[in-house]
């Protein structure tokens, strides 16, 4: 007999006691369930970090100038922090010698945030947005895409025109689908004039990103909303990523010139790039697939004693089959195959319903919650292999007591 | 070396129930040669099945000598028994011994299974043995889907599907009425007149009557062995095509 034979009576078994296959490899089931489960959300989550959160947050290829870190920093001691308070605030005219002397290729914005309202002047105002006053070249290096009017050009960036671009959220906000573009906002108390509109961002764990407004950072903003002449952000962008080192070691001998570092001193800003940040990332998500394991390992150590017991029940309801069997010719290692095939076929079954539910799972958890899911493939082959191992495991002894039987002893069985 | 089929001398067993050793076979002598059909009689516990057991290598004897179609079957390894058992024996039980969420033709299809037979030779094999037999339009059907005759006889299209050397059938129609018993007797005339050999285990003379030969078993030893002419059947008469050829 051969394995194809041994999985089709495998499935016949199973077909013909639904329930109990079922009760019979819960564990598996629940085993598998929380590992399919948790590596889709982390798989998420990690692609989510890589792709939405850093893309948003940082940038791709971006090379970010600041004075202190923004995420990934973790947490830090009272002497560090200290330090860093003590840094020189990054300054328009840092930005502005940085772009002066730079000769890696790429675009350089800078930028200042400070959350404020926004009025249309007429009574209505949307508190707590995010207002941004940048360079020009901003909307570039950040990828901000215009839905509808444009962006300020360098001269009125330089010349600080109170023109603001307006995110989607606080366009509809405000002017609820009536004409925007040309009408007067006020930001702060001060008039701006509308030139654009943002397209729609979405959001990021559950915080709209269309809830801002990008205007020129030296229109009044600068030393009212924003210190004087400071900026929060360097960005640095590269056409491709093989410039990232680069650009990366010349920015920071840039920034050392420029701030009078001795050779030896430490910097005394930060240059982070979205790899960085996901370090951070990367350090929680290790931690969770290290502790998955254990928990994995628990259902499925339980849920292979569970199969092991039924397949002895199994073995000894079925002793008279057994003893036909051997009557007609089959050989140990035929009813041996038989068990342990089925054993594996049973948890492997298992094993996919699992993988079912974990997904399953895993979406219903990131439908709740800001955590988002993405299925691995990899994680499903594992699940398989798991589930099909735990049965063959659970399978041996059952399945060497089944081809042990004596065929006289088992046909008298009843 | 004789031609006989089946040649054992001295054959004992002796089952051990802590103290008590209960002996059942003393010390058979029996030679059965190609195509006899022979019937095995005598009281409850004389050991019948026991002798059945031993010549179908279900079981090994405690002492003596078995040999099969040429081959010593004594002191033979567990893998070698069961490929006797696969191609030279077809067992036939009292009660049948099908698998019952199987199929008829998935129940005659097993041995076939075990000998390595490719799955379409199987299932052409196994449906031309429930041929022979006359279920071709029972294919289908799971043993509690059949009479108790018909049970019986796809037990009969699995003994024969490989073509064995002998049929054993221990006590085939205990459980079967007198009419069923006589369409089961005329089946295996019919593969005896086609060249099978049987051997029959029966209480019922009027069973032992179809057999040529009747062995009476006493107290685990041969009490008497004669030939007989037996009943003439008429269904016989009424169906000259080969039952084997359909196999
Ligand atoms: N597995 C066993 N363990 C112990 N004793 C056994 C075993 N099998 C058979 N016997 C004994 O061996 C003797 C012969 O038994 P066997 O089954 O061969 O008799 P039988 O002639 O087939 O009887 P029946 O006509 O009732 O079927 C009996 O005394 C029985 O009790
Ligand atoms: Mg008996």
């Amino acid at each position: 007999m051969n394995a194809r034979e041994a999985v089709r009576i495998a499935l016949s078994m199973i077909r013909a006691n639904k329930l109990r296959a079922f009760f019979t490899v819960l564990g598996t089931v629940v085993g598998v369930t929380f590992l399919i489960a948790v590596i889709t959300l982390i798989t998420g989550m990690n692609a989510y970090m890589k792709e939405e959160f850093a893309g948003k947050i940082l940038g791709f290829n971006t090379i970010n100038v600041r004075r202190l870190p923004s995420v990934g920093g973790g947490p830090v001691d009272e002497a560090t922090w200290r330090q860093w308070q003590r840094r020189p605030r990054l300054t328009q005219d840092d930005a502005r010698f940085l772009q002066e002397r730079v000769q890696t290729p790429g675009l350089l914005s800078y930028a200042h945030d400070a959350d404020g309202k926004v009025g249309d002047g007429r009574g209505k105002v949307v508190q707590g947005v995010n207002i941004i006053g940048a360079s020009a070249n901003f909307f570039n290096v950040r990828d901000l895409k215009i839905a509808r009017g444009r962006t300020y050009t360098e001269s009125e960036a330089d010349r600080g025109v109170p023109v603001v671009v307006l995110g989607e959220e606080v366009a509809k906000k405000l002017f609820e689908g009536l004409p925007v573009l040309g009408k007067e906002v006020r930001i702060q108390g001060f008039p701006f004039r509308v030139i654009g509109v943002m397209e729609e961002q979405g959001s990021l764990f559950g915080m709209s990103m269309d809830r801002m407004v990008v205007a020129p950072i030296r229109s009044p903003l600068n030393g009212s909303l924003f210190r004087n002449n400071v900026v929060e952000d360097i960005y640095f962008r590269v056409p491709d990523a093989s410039l990232m080192p680069r650009g990366q070691s010349e920015l920071e001998g840039l920034m050392r010139v420029r701030h009078r570092l001795r050779p030896g001193a430490e910097n005394d800003f930060m240059l982070e790039t979205a790899d960085e940040a996901l370090g951070f990332w990367d350090k929680i998500s290790t931690f969770l697939l290290m502790a998955l394991p254990l928990l994995v390992a628990v259902s499925l150590v339980v849920g292979a004693v569970v199969i092991m017991n039924i397949m002895l029940v199994s073995v000894s309801e079925r002793t008279r089959e057994i003893g036909v069997r051997k009557s007609l010719g089959a050989r140990r290692r035929d009813i041996l195959l038989q068990f342990l095939v089925e054993a594996g076929t049973l948890s492997g079954a298992g094993g996919l319903l699992g993988i079912g539910s974990g997904i399953a799972l895993a979406y219903a958890v990131s439908a709740i919650s800001p955590i988002p899911a993405r299925v691995s493939p990899g994680s499903i082959l594992l699940a398989i292999a798991l589930g099909i191992g735990v049965g063959l495991m659970a399978g041996v002894y059952p399945a060497y007591r089944a081809s042990r039987l004596d065929p006289i002893v088992a046909l008298r069985a009843d | 070396m004789s031609s006989a089929l089946i040649e054992v001398r001295g054959l004992q067993k002796q089952y051990v129930m802590g103290a008590e050793t209960v002996r059942a076979l003393r010390g058979v002598d029996l030679v059965i040669e190609r195509n006899e059909y022979v019937a095995i009689m005598g009281p409850s516990g004389s050991g019948k099945s026991t002798f059945m057991n031993l010549i179908g290598c279900l079981d090994t004897p405690s002492a003596g000598e078995y040999v099969l179609n040429g081959q010593p079957v004594a002191g033979m390894k567990d893998d070698d028994l069961a490929r006797i058992r696969n191609r030279e024996i077809g067992f036939v039980f009292q009660t049948f011994n099908l698998l019952p969420r199987s199929t008829a033709l998935e129940n005659v299809e097993l041995p076939l299974v075990y000998a390595g037979v490719g799955k379409a030779e199987r299932k052409e094999r196994a449906a031309g043995a429930l041929g022979a037999v006359e279920l071709a339009d029972r294919l289908d059907h799971r043993p509690n889907e059949l009479s108790g005759g018909q049970r019986q006889r796809v037990a009969i299209a699995r003994a024969l599907v490989t073509r064995p050397s002998i049929i054993l059938a221990d006590e085939p129609t205990g459980n079967l009425d007198s009419r069923t018993s006589e369409e089961i007797m005329a089946l295996f005339h019919r593969l005896h007149a086609e060249g099978q050999t049987i051997i029959m285990v029966t209480h019922e003379p009027d069973i032992a009557a179809h057999a040529d030969r009747v062995v009476m078993l006493k107290d685990g030893i041969i009490a008497s062995d004669r030939r007989q002419t037996r009943v003439p059947v008429g269904v016989l008469a009424a169906r000259p095509e080969s039952a084997l050829s359909e196999v």
